[in-house]
């Protein structure tokens, strides 16, 4: 087994990935906040984030690929057109989704509205954008695998060397960590939400 | 753009087989898919508590990177078609199996209760009233068992399944960009029609469940 190998892609894989849930994010909430503040916009937005979503990964590489190349920065750029979808939808979810009685409650003791978004709205949409970037960060996990394809480092590249060469424990030694970190995020971010939603 | 058309004029017959391939994989993944996990969804709606068990189990099985799936099940079952269709299936399987438990379990109990007091048995209940009343999100979960099988069908290329992933990895690995989109294109409308469509089910089975409410 080759660990410096392996530790090298792990890191890989974990940079690009966060990276790019880390750009979806930074564009993904703020997308949402807004939209919760002029509604009119929202069916337009959301169906073309949605359009974004559908298109399969493959090619949605290919296309990125034309303006940044065959490397890692084509995957991170991929991974965050599509964490917009499930980080803006839950966040938006999760912010309008609160009960009316308790922003009024808010208003009437005084609270501005940045106060109000602050203190009321965001804390208690928390467990919800919190499930948005757990569903984007699983699927950016699983795209970076893919982005060997296109020539981006990460996991992928040793589960593709892997098949190619029939090397079992080569294609192990990238899938089983690969496996491991997608089932970590899922359960680990799951078991937030709902030590977040029980504290409410 | 006229590279691409060029090239697309070129290997007409190879993008339609292609399309052809790629349609038949994402067909008879999705058909397993619901054949399997209709039946499973209705079953689990009876148990709750297994329900949620097995749920989480495909969850996290669904959290697996698809190029995962796709190498183990080359090393098990080989190349082609077979193994391809495989793990299509069986990540089809979670989205549906979510979408028919939660559209049955969100069934107004007042509309069993009523049934039920007609004097309706079981088997009578599911298909005139849970059934129907449970579509959209059963179809929800269809739509999105398609878009996914379309998206990881062109990966199933790499495993010989055939299909636009193979023309998309002629195109790459011979830095033929505009063959590249003579795969990429075709998959791309490929899934927004397939998201078109089953928005299109998904509405229209709203409006009857509506209707049906109503009256």
């Amino acid at each position: 087994m080759n660990w410096p190998a392996l530790l090298t892609a792990v890191a890989t894989h974990l940079k690009i990935t966060l990276l790019g849930v880390a750009i979806g994010a930074v564009v993904g909430l703020p997308l949402a906040a807004l939209l919760v503040r002029f509604r009119r916009f929202g069916r337009g937005v959301f169906s073309v984030v949605d359009a974004i979503q559908t298109i399969p990964t493959l090619a949605m590489m290919t296309i990125v690929m034309l303006a940044f190349g065959l490397n890692d920065t084509t995957v991170v750029v991929s991974i965050a057109l599509y964490s917009l979808f499930p980080i803006t939808r839950n966040t938006y979810v999760g912010l309008t989704g609160i009960d009316a009685g308790t922003i009024r409650a808010g208003r009437g003791i005084g609270m501005t509205p940045l106060q109000i978004f602050t203190g009321i709205r965001f804390p208690i949409a928390l467990p919800m954008i919190l499930t948005g970037i757990r569903l984007a960060l699983v699927t950016a996990l699983s795209i970076t695998t893919t982005g060997v394809f296109i020539g981006a480092g990460g996991l992928g590249m040793l589960i593709w060397r892997g098949i190619q060469t029939r090397n079992m424990g080569m294609m192990l030694s990238g899938a089983i960590p690969a496996s491991l970190l997608a089932v970590f995020c899922e359960l680990f971010i799951g078991w937030m939400e709902k030590r977040l939603k029980h504290s409410q | 753009m006229l590279a691409f058309w060029q090239t697309a004029v070129k290997n007409r017959d190879l993008i339609l087989q292609s399309l052809g391939r790629h349609l038949m994989i994402c067909a008879a993944a999705l058909c397993l898919g619901v054949l399997v996990a209709v039946p499973a969804g209705i079953a689990l709606s009876r148990r709750p508590r297994a329900a949620a068990r097995i749920l989480a189990v495909f969850s996290v099985i669904n959290t697996i990177p698809s190029i995962v799936l796709l190498g183990l099940a080359m090393i098990l079952f080989g190349l082609g078609f077979a193994p391809s269709v495989a793990v299509l299936f069986l990540y089809s399987l979670l989205p549906i199996l979510r979408g028919t438990y939660a559209g049955l379990t969100g069934v107004d109990p007042k509309y069993v209760k009523a049934a039920t007091g007609m004097g309706m048995n079981p088997r009578q209940l599911l298909q005139h009233v849970r059934l129907p009343l449970a579509l959209p999100a059963l179809l929800t979960g269809i739509r999105l068992s398609a878009i996914y099988v379309i998206s990881w069908a062109t990966l199933a290329a790499f495993i010989g399944g055939g299909g636009l992933g193979d023309v998309i990895w002629m195109g790459l690995q011979s830095y033929n960009f505009p063959l590249v989109f003579c795969g990429t294109i075709p998959a791309i409308v490929l899934a927004l029609l397939a998201s078109a469509l089953f928005n299109r089910l998904i509405r229209l089975a709203q409006k009857h469940v509506r209707e049906e409410v109503r009256r």
